[in-house]
C-alpha cells in the first residue's frame, strides 16, 4: 500500500553458517523431488490404491494452505479492521503466504501422477462446478495471482529510481523504471480490491479443504467424519493464520540477532485466543452433536492424534495465549506458537491419512523416506527464499539505529 | 457407527437446507434414464472359475497382458484380492456362514454408480456416467491427483503407481466400447458358464431379483444391494449370505454426491456468498476508515 513503512533490506551476510547447513538439507530433499519425477510414484512413495492420498497432500499441500494463512488474516486485521498500528507484521505475512503457495503448487507438482496437466482445471470445457477440488484449485489459483500481485508494490518500491541493469541493457533502464511507477501507482489505487479478493478467495478455498474427504465418510473415522469439516479447517486457519504470523516474526528476529518484536505480537496475539476459542468450541459442539465422545477412549490411531492434535497442541496451546503472562514472554508465546503449528500440522496429516481409513487396507500407510525427505526439503526451500527476499527488498522493519 | 453416519446424513441434509438450495444439487448431470442397463450377480451360482476375469483381460488389451493359465490358478483366492491396475475384475472366496463346508465366491468390478463419487470429485471432469449406465474415464482429461480413489465408496478405482510419466486411473469400463455401444453385452457377462450374471435393463433385473428372492426364500437374503446403496448402482448383487460377508460395505442410500455438493452449491450460489462477504468486509473496511479519520 504506502511507502510510509520503514521497511528495508536485511543487512546481513546471506551464506551464515545455519544458512549453509539449510541450504545441505534443501538440496537433499529436492533431489528426492527429482528421484519421484525419474522413477515415479512407486519408488518413491509407499502410497498405493488403498491409500491414494498421503504426506504430500496433508502436509506439502494442506498444512501449507494452512499455515499460509498469515497473509490473508493479516490483511484484514491491519486494513480492513483497521489496526494499522501492527501494519510491520503485513509485509513479512504476505511473503510467506506467496511463497508458502507457490510451493503449495510446486509440492503438488510431485504428487499429480499427471502433472503437466496441472492446468487443465483452468480449461473452460474441463470445468467441474460439482467438484470440491475444483474449487479449492480456482481458488489457490487465483489467490496465488493475487499475492504475486499484493506483493508487487514492494519490489516496485525496492527498484524505482534504482533501475540499474550491466552493460547493454542499460538502455532500458528508463523504459523499466517508468513502467514500474506506472505500476506502483495503479496497483496502489485499486490494491484494496486485491485485499478484500484475498480474504475471500482465502475463507473459500480454506474451507473447500475440508470439504474434501465429506464425500467418504464411511472411510473416515467417526471423530472426523463431520460435515462440518470445512468450518473446522476456516475457523482453524483463522487462529493459525496470526499464529504463524507470530512464530516467524520470532524466527526472523532470532536469526537477524534482533529484539524480538513485542510490542507488536504480545497485542496481535491477545486476537488467537478468541479465535482458537471459535474454532475450539465449534469442534466439540459438532462431538457433542454427533455423540462422538463416546469415542474417545478408543486406542486406535485417530483417537490417540486426536488427543495430541486437539488435546495437547490446540486446546494447551489455547490457555496459553489466554495468559498475558504468556503473551509477554518471548519464550512462552514462541512455545504457544510453535505447539499450535504442530497442532495444525498433524491435524490436517490425521484428517488426510490417519483417519482416513479405507475399505480394504492390507496394511497402514507409513509414509516413505522419500516423502519426508521431499517434505523437508520444500520447507528449507521456503525458508532459503524468505532469507533471499528479505536480504534484496525491504519486507522486514528497518533495524533500529543504535 | 451407523448413528454416527445417520446424524452425519442429518446434519449434511441440515446444511443443505440452511441456505436454500439444494434442489438443484444435481442439475448438470445426466439424469437417470429407467432404460439404462444393469448387471444383477447372483453370488449363489458362483463357483469362482475366474473365467469372467480372463475375459476381462481378454477384451482390453491396453491392460496388462495375462496368459490363460494365469486365470486356472484358483490358489489367489487365499487371499482378499482386490482390482488393481493389471485387473478391472477380481473373483473372491469367502467363508460361508450358514454352511461352513461350502465357501462363496462373489465377483467385483466397477459398481457403475448411477450418481457416482468419483464422477462429482474429479477435478477435470475425466469420469462421466454415460446414459447405458456405463461411468467411463478419460485419461487425457487427468491430472493425477486420485482424489476419484479417495472419494469411491466402494474403493473401486485403481492407479498405475509404476507408471513414470503417463499413469491412469484404472477401473471396469463396463465394455462401453468395446460392447455395450455395440450392442453387446460386457465381456465378463458373456463368459460366465454358471450363469451368475444377467444382463439387462436396470429396472426389470430389479423384478428378476424380487422374483428369485421371493420363489427361494431360504436361498436368499431379502435385499438387492445396489438397489439403493449410495442411490443406486449399475451392477446390483444378491446373496445367500449377509453383504458384509463379502467385502459389500454397508453404506445406506444416501448418494455420495449428496454429502459435498449442497456445501459446495451453498456456498457459490450464484456467487452470492463470495460476493456478500467481499461487500461486508469492505463496508466494514470504508466505516472504519471514515470514523477514523472523523476522530
Amino acid at each position: 500500500m504506502s511507502h510510509d513503512e520503514h521497511a528495508a533490506p536485511v543487512e546481513k551476510k546471506f551464506f551464515t553458517t545455519g544458512m549453509k547447513i539449510l541450504t545441505a538439507i534443501m538440496v537433499s530433499g529436492l533431489s528426492f523431488g527429482l528421484y519421484r519425477m525419474v522413477f515415479g510414484l512407486e519408488a518413491s512413495t509407499n502410497l498405493d490404491d488403498q491409500f491414494p492420498l498421503g504426506l504430500w497432500i496433508g502436509v506439502d499441500v494442506a498444512t501449507g494452505v494452512a499455515l499460509a494463512a498469515g497473509g490473508f488474516t493479516s490483511g484484514a486485521l491491519v486494513y480492513v479492521f483497521q489496526r494499522e498500528h501492527f501494519h510491520a507484521i503485513i509485509r513479512p505475512a504476505l511473503l510467506t503466504a506467496m511463497l508458502g503457495y507457490t510451493f503449495v503448487g510446486v509440492g503438488l507438482m510431485f504428487d499429480l501422477g499427471r502433472w503437466y496437466n496441472i492446468w487443465h482445471p483452468a480449461i473452460p470445457f474441463m470445468w467441474q462446478g460439482n467438484s470440491v477440488l475444483f474449487e479449492v484449485g480456482m481458488c489457490v489459483m487465483i489467490y496465488l495471482n493475487v499475492l504475486y500481485l499484493e506483493f508487487a508494490p514492494i519490489v516496485c518500491e525496492r527498484f524505482i529510481g534504482r533501475v540499474n541493469l550491466p552493460w547493454k541493457f542499460a538502455r532500458f533502464n528508463d523504459l523499466i523504471d517508468i513502467v514500474l511507477r506506472f505500476a506502483d501507482h495503479i496497483l496502489g489505487k485499486i490494491m484494496f480490491i486485491f485485499i478484500l479478493l484475498g480474504i475471500v478467495l482465502s475463507c473459500c478455498h480454506q474451507s473447500s479443504l475440508g470439504t474434501l474427504l465429506v464425500i467418504a465418510p464411511y472411510k473416515m473415522h467417526a471423530l472426523y467424519s463431520s460435515a462440518w469439516g470445512p468450518l473446522f479447517f476456516l475457523t482453524s486457519a483463522f487462529a493459525v493464520g496470526l499464529t504463524m504470523v507470530v512464530f516467524e516474526s520470532m524466527i526472523a528476529s532470532r536469526a537477524f540477532g534482533r529484539e524480538p518484536e513485542m510490542h507488536i505480537l504480545t497485542p496481535v496475539s491477545k486476537i488467537i485466543p478468541y479465535l482458537l476459542g471459535i474454532y475450539i468450541a465449534v469442534k466439540l459442539g459438532d462431538m457433542i452433536s454427533r455423540e462422538t465422545y463416546k469415542f474417545l477412549l478408543e486406542g486406535s490411531a485417530p483417537v490417540i492424534m486426536f488427543w495430541i492434535e486437539f488435546g495437547l497442541l490446540t486446546v494447551v496451546p489455547f490457555f496459553m495465549f489466554m495468559s498475558s503472562d504468556v503473551r509477554r514472554s518471548p519464550r512462552g508465546l514462541f512455545v504457544a506458537a510453535s505447539m499450535y503449528i504442530v497442532g495444525i500440522l498433524l491435524n490436517r496429516s490425521t484428517v488426510f491419512f490417519i483417519a482416513y481409513e479405507p475399505l480394504y487396507a492390507a496394511k497402514a500407510y507409513i509414509p516413505a523416506f522419500a516423502e519426508f525427505a521431499l517434505t523437508i526439503g520444500l520447507i528449507c526451500a521456503i525458508m532459503f527464499v524468505y532469507r533471499l527476499a528479505v536480504t534484496f527488498l525491504p519486507v522486514l522493519p528497518a533495524a533500529e539505529e543504535h | 457407527m451407523s448413528t454416527n453416519r445417520r446424524s452425519f446424513i442429518k446434519q449434511a441434509a441440515g446444511i443443505g437446507s440452511l441456505a436454500l438450495f439444494g434442489k438443484k444439487a444435481h442439475a448438470s448431470r445426466l439424469q437417470v434414464s429407467p432404460d439404462q442397463f444393469g448387471v444383477l450377480v447372483d453370488i449363489t451360482r458362483c463357483v469362482g472359475c475366474r473365467s469372467c476375469e480372463q475375459a476381462c483381460n481378454e477384451i482390453n488389451e491396453d491392460l496388462p497382458r495375462k496368459s490363460p493359465e494365469t486365470f486356472k490358478d484358483t490358489s489367489v483366492q487365499e487371499k482378499r484380492r482386490r482390482m488393481d491396475y493389471s485387473a478391472y475384475t477380481v473373483v473372491n472366496r469367502y467363508e460361508n456362514r450358514n454352511n461352513p463346508g461350502m465357501p462363496v465366491y462373489a465377483k467385483f468390478q466397477c459398481m457403475h454408480c448411477l450418481y457416482p463419487a468419483c464422477e462429482s470429485a474429479c477435478i477435470v471432469g475425466a469420469f462421466e456416467r454415460q446414459a447405458n449406465g456405463a461411468v467411463i474415464y478419460d485419461a487425457w482429461k487427468c491430472i493425477g491427483c486420485r482424489y476419484c480413489m479417495a472419494a469411491c465408496p466402494f474403493q473401486v478405482p485403481a492407479y498405475e503407481f509404476s507408471n513414470v510419466l503417463t499413469p491412469q486411473v484404472r477401473k471396469c469400463t463396463f465394455c462401453f466400447e468395446t460392447r455395450l455401444t455395440q450392442g453387446g453385452m460386457p465381456a465378463c457377462v458373456q463368459s460366465c458358464p454358471m450363469e451368475v450374471m444377467t444382463f439387462g435393463k436396470r429396472n426389470s433385473l430389479i423384478k428378476i431379483a424380487r422374483e428369485r428372492i421371493k420363489k427361494y426364500p431360504a436361498r436368499y437374503v431379502n435385499h438387492i444391494y445396489g438397489e439403493n446403496e449410495v442411490g443406486g448402482t449399475t451392477w446390483m448383487y444378491i446373496s445367500s449370505v449377509p453383504f458384509q460377508d463379502i467385502d459389500l460395505p454397508h453404506l445406506g442410500y444416501h448418494p455420495a454426491p449428496g454429502y459435498t455438493e449442497p456445501i459446495q452449491h451453498a456456498i457459490f450460489k450464484w456467487f452470492l456468498p463470495p460476493a456478500a462477504v467481499f461487500a461486508g468486509l469492505g463496508g466494514i473496511w470504508w466505516y472504519l476508515k471514515n470514523k477514523k479519520s472523523d476522530e
